[in-house]
């Protein structure tokens, strides 16, 4: 208990906060660089194998051959992915800071509940068949649900634990439906088990249009809210004596998390971890300033997004294993492992 | 024998001229027998109900060997042993979400959460869609699944001692490893198969036999002696583990002893009718708010696991139709629901 | 032979070493107290001595037995803990959790017997919080919150009681009633006390032995006034102080120099550290 309670991160680097904030620096624009590697790699390998000369050839022209349609498929497919795993990172650590728990993501306050009801309805009571037909309704679901969930942790006297309880108890209530729904309607089971476990490979210029403003107007706020969030994170108390306020900190907050990650799920289907894993690893080396934060996780997230896509295109040629899948299966143990070897990071 | 005299609110104390002693709370004691007769009270309802009814009493009168033939068919042979296993399945859930809940002191940490269900699921569901196989090769791929989710999770969780904290943290890494590998062996399935999986993954008492009734039923005469002796050792732990451990208890073992029976109980009821949602997050919760009394309140959860699927069990058969929604749908609903009561009711007293 | 002792312990958090070679006897029938600057290693030495940390080398022991290989309750009916955290269950009463102390007592076929209820009695009218027993622990104050966890370690009824910082975030009345009770405790009960303290003066006052720790290291033990000396503190505390008798009590009083003082300003003369170094 005794040495559990030290942080570890501010012993060792407390004393230079000038080059610390050098390294932090240098290490974003590395991550940016890795970024870049990851879209490229994303833009160039796929199910489909192609020449370098192809796909130099398809990213400036469109001459309709089968390589260029390949390529410019891949282009909107890394786009959306970029733009996803951004907002599910982003999300994710407004989530944990908002609800003071580092273990929150959206799954926990019931938006991935409430994204997959509206669709299996959609599939089943409207006939809706298209993917980009469920879109609305998965934003419109998550958006719903948040409110919800909102409403119930309290609204204006919202806590951290409420919430989290609120959005557990919307999400059993959600997948109970859910899975009735799947066992009555052969139909709707049909296309729900691809549609739950996540994919960027259905994307096309028209989802990106779609869900493109709602992922910029969010992420603005988010970033607009990280000072305001760093004060919530010290407690009511001391938020109220920093002159934060605190209401409309956690009303823009759940707006924010909500648009992000509706928008996101609504372009992509449910991917869960991401949001959760990405801002909790990132703590363990920014610290629990939400200003660093924030752009790491905003950057590392597609990482983890597009290079479990890349990955997940070439383990199965010809066919792919879904992003939602990858990112699991190669997160799930990266997370286990810094959970043992750090002192778990504290908000 | 004679009662405390300055303790209105607790527990009594019952003794013995020899210097024997034993606590009890009459509060709780009678939450545990209303339970139990509710449990029971719903089985009996639950025998009589289906395509070919049966009275409440013409049950009663059969299970104690006087019905005629045709009843003692249906009775004895078909839906007795459904009713069984629903009772065990409960209990061991309720029982093994109040262990889980106790020992990662958290309200969350009960096996949904912690990815025992999801590891369980994963097993049965490699069965199902890579080997198509029979009732009881699921069976076994569920236990099996469980019981290496469990070993996994305490393993990885272990770093000289298992904290709390850690421990949930491991778990939902492995469920979300877990769910994955789910997701995608029902994205791999043929229709027939997936169909089943999804059945099979919502939880459902259709079809069950008197062959998962012995495995639980042992299962459960082992285990439960076993945690009720852990149980004081377990009050103490509430405290912190510095004074549990200040007080005599060996935190580790007891620790150990328990998670393996919680694991256990847990795989082997998801094994038998599936990862009924929520009855293991919900039935220690409630329990402990009919009791009013702190602590694990362990029979108390058993008990109303074991009323709770019951009860589910008979109202989805009622508001469905048999054999139509399995009772994990409506445990799922239940539970939210329940979720929901509890934060509109104490929101104004402040306690959460 | 000293019923509890360390003997040449090394103690560690993982790789961190706090003390190396650490020997500490706690005489019989003392009320001892350990102090020292923070971070020396004395809530470390108070958690070996009750075994919840187990020394990498070296040896706790308790009556002549290594502690760690003694039955868990028979250590627990011998030596009581008061550690510096503990979670109040929710919802628990006041007389529920002092009952709680009697656990290494009972046995299952002996919960609750009607010497547990003397002695949880007993025990909540010493720390004078008789008339709580029905309320939560969780409405009470600070400083009666402390008492009841005092009430249970008490329940526990050991001869021995380690009392890790008991007087953290109490005001000075409560501090000196939490004392008070302990020096009671040692003197009418023959109990034999050992704890943290971080004030000085309350060491001073109330301790019959007195240990001084620093960097893992004993720099002095004995009677307060024998070793309390503007010597000492500034060696383990690196404070400059004179040291006078205590005008209610004729114990050490350490008065820390004035702030000019310090800075060497005044006359040597007058501050007796400063003939040392």
């Amino acid at each position: 208990m005794l040495v559990d309670s030290v942080p570890v991160p501010r012993a060792e680097t407390a004393p230079a906060p000038r080059k610390r904030r050098a390294v932090r620096s240098v290490g974003l624009l590395a991550a940016v660089a890795v970024l870049l590697l990851v879209a490229v790699a994303s833009i160039a390998v796929g199910a489909k194998e192609l020449s370098a000369a192809q796909v130099w050839h398809g990213l400036f022209h469109d001459s309709g051959t089968y390589a260029d349609v390949v390529v410019d498929e891949r282009i909107s497919r890394t786009v959306l992915g970029l733009l996803v795993g951004a907002a599910l990172g982003l999300s994710g650590a407004v989530l944990q800071a908002l609800t003071r728990n580092p273990l929150a993501d959206p799954g926990l306050l019931g938006l991935n509940a409430g994204a997959s009801a509206a669709v299996v309805t959609a599939i089943s009571f409207f006939g809706v068949t298209s993917l980009s037909g469920y879109v609305w309704f998965a934003f419109c679901g998550a958006a719903a649900v948040g409110a919800l969930v909102w409403f119930l942790g309290g609204s204006r006297g919202a806590t951290p634990v409420r919430l989290a309880l609120a959005g557990t108890a919307v999400s059993a209530a959600l997948y109970g439906y859910l899975q009735a729904v799947m066992i009555l309607d052969d139909a709707a089971l049909a296309r729900m088990r691809f549609w739950t476990v996540g994919s960027l490979s259905s994307a096309t210029d028209e989802t990106i249009r779609q869900v493109l403003p709602f992922l910029v107007a969010g992420t603005l706020v988010a970033f607009v809210l990280a000072r305001p969030l760093n004060a919530v994170a010290m407690g009511d108390d001391t938020a109220k004596a920093l002159g934060a306020n605190l209401n409309r900190t956690r009303a823009l907050s759940m707006l924010a998390a909500t648009v992000l990650c509706g928008a996101a799920t609504a372009a992509c289907g449910p991917i869960v971890f991401v949001g959760l894993m990405v801002p909790h690893v990132v703590r363990s080396f920014t610290g629990p300033d939400l200003r660093w934060i924030m752009p790491y996780a905003a950057i590392l997230s597609p990482v983890l997004l597009l290079g479990s896509d890349v990955v997940g295109r070439v383990v199965a040629r010809p066919s792919e294993v879904q992003v939602g899948i990858v990112t699991a299966i190669i997160g799930g143990p990266v997370f286990i492992f810094l959970v043992r070897r750090r002192r778990t990071a504290q908000l | 024998m004679k009662s405390a005299q300055k303790t209105p609110r607790g527990p009594r104390a019952l003794r013995t001229p020899g210097g024997l002693s034993v606590r009890l709370d009459p509060r709780a004691l009678i939450v545990v027998v209303l339970l139990a007769v509710v449990a029971l009270a719903a089985g009996v309802v639950l025998i009589g109900t289906g395509d070919f009814p049966i009275p409440a009493g013409d049950v009663v009168r059969t299970l104690f060997g006087h019905g005629d033939a045709g009843q003692e068919f249906v009775v004895n042979e078909l839906r007795l042993p459904r009713v069984l296993v629903g009772l065990l399945v409960g209990a061991s859930l309720g029982l093994g979400g109040a262990l889980f809940q106790a020992v990662s002191r958290n309200p969350l940490g009960s096996p949904d959460v912690l990815g025992l269900g999801q590891g369980a699921t994963a097993g049965a569901l490699v069965m199902i869609v890579l080997f198509s196989g029979s009732a009881a090769q699921v069976t076994m791929g569920a236990l099996v699944g469980g019981l290496v989710t469990g070993a996994l999770i305490y393993l990885l969780a272990w770093r000289r001692g298992v904290h709390g904290y850690r421990l949930v943290l491991v778990g939902i890494g492995v469920s979300a490893v877990a769910t994955a590998v789910n997701g995608y062996l029902l994205t791999k399935a043929d229709f027939v198969d997936a169909a089943r999986a999804v059945v099979w993954m919502t939880g459902t008492l259709d079809g069950r036999d008197w062959k998962q009734v012995w495995p639980l039923l042992v299962l459960a005469c082992v285990l439960v002696p076993l945690v009720l002796a852990h149980a004081r050792g377990l009050r103490m732990m509430e405290m912190g583990d510095d004074v549990s451990h200040a007080l005599g208890v060996r935190v580790e073992r007891v620790r150990l002893v328990l998670m393996v029976s919680a694991v256990l109980l847990t795989a082997a009821a998801t094994a038998a009718a599936g990862p009924v949602s929520f009855v293991a997050l919900t039935a220690p919760q409630l329990a402990r708010r009919l009791t009013r009394s702190p602590g694990p309140n362990l029979v108390a959860s058993l008990c109303m696991g074991a009323a709770l699927l019951v009860s589910a069990d008979w109202a989805s058969q009622r508001l469905f139709g048999d054999g139509q929604l399995p009772v994990g749908v409506v445990t799922g609903v239940l539970g939210g629901v329940y979720l929901l009561w509890l934060l509109v009711t104490e929101r104004r007293a402040g306690r959460i | 032979m000293n019923r509890l002792s360390a003997e040449d312990v090394t103690l560690a958090y993982d790789q961190r070493v706090i003390a190396e070679q650490l020997s500490v006897e706690i005489p019989d029938n003392s009320f001892t107290v350990i102090v020292g600057p923070n971070a020396c290693g004395k809530s470390t030495l108070l958690r070996a001595l009750s075994r919840m940390l187990k020394p990498s080398r070296g040896r706790v022991l308790l009556d002549g037995q290594v502690i760690q290989s003694m039955p868990a309750k028979k250590v627990a009916r011998t030596l009581g803990l008061l550690p510096q955290s503990s979670v109040a269950p929710d919802g628990i009463t006041v007389a529920d959790l002092v009952g709680r102390g009697r656990y290494p007592h009972q046995g299952v076929l002996r919960q609750w017997s009607a010497e547990d209820e003397r002695v949880v009695r007993e025990s909540m009218a010493q720390t004078g919080i008789a008339e709580l027993a029905d309320r939560y622990v969780d409405e009470l104050s600070g400083g009666q919150r402390q008492r009841v966890w005092i009430a249970m370690a008490l329940a526990q009824q050991t001869p021995l009681l380690l009392l890790d910082e008991p007087t953290t975030y109490l005001d000075i009345q409560h501090q000196i009633d939490v004392l008070d009770l302990c020096a009671e405790l040692h003197e009418e009960q023959g109990r034999t006390l050992v704890a943290v303290l971080h004030d000085l003066n309350h060491a001073a006052r109330y301790a019959t032995h007195l240990v001084a720790l620093k960097g893992g290291e004993v720099i002095a033990q004995g009677a307060p006034n024998e070793i309390v000396t503007a010597a000492l503190v500034e060696e383990v505390f690196g404070l400059r102080c004179q040291v006078i008798d205590d005008p209610e009590t004729g114990t050490p009083l350490v008065v820390p120099a004035a702030r000019r003082a310090r800075a060497g300003a005044v006359g040597a003369g007058r501050v007796a550290a400063t003939e040392v170094s």
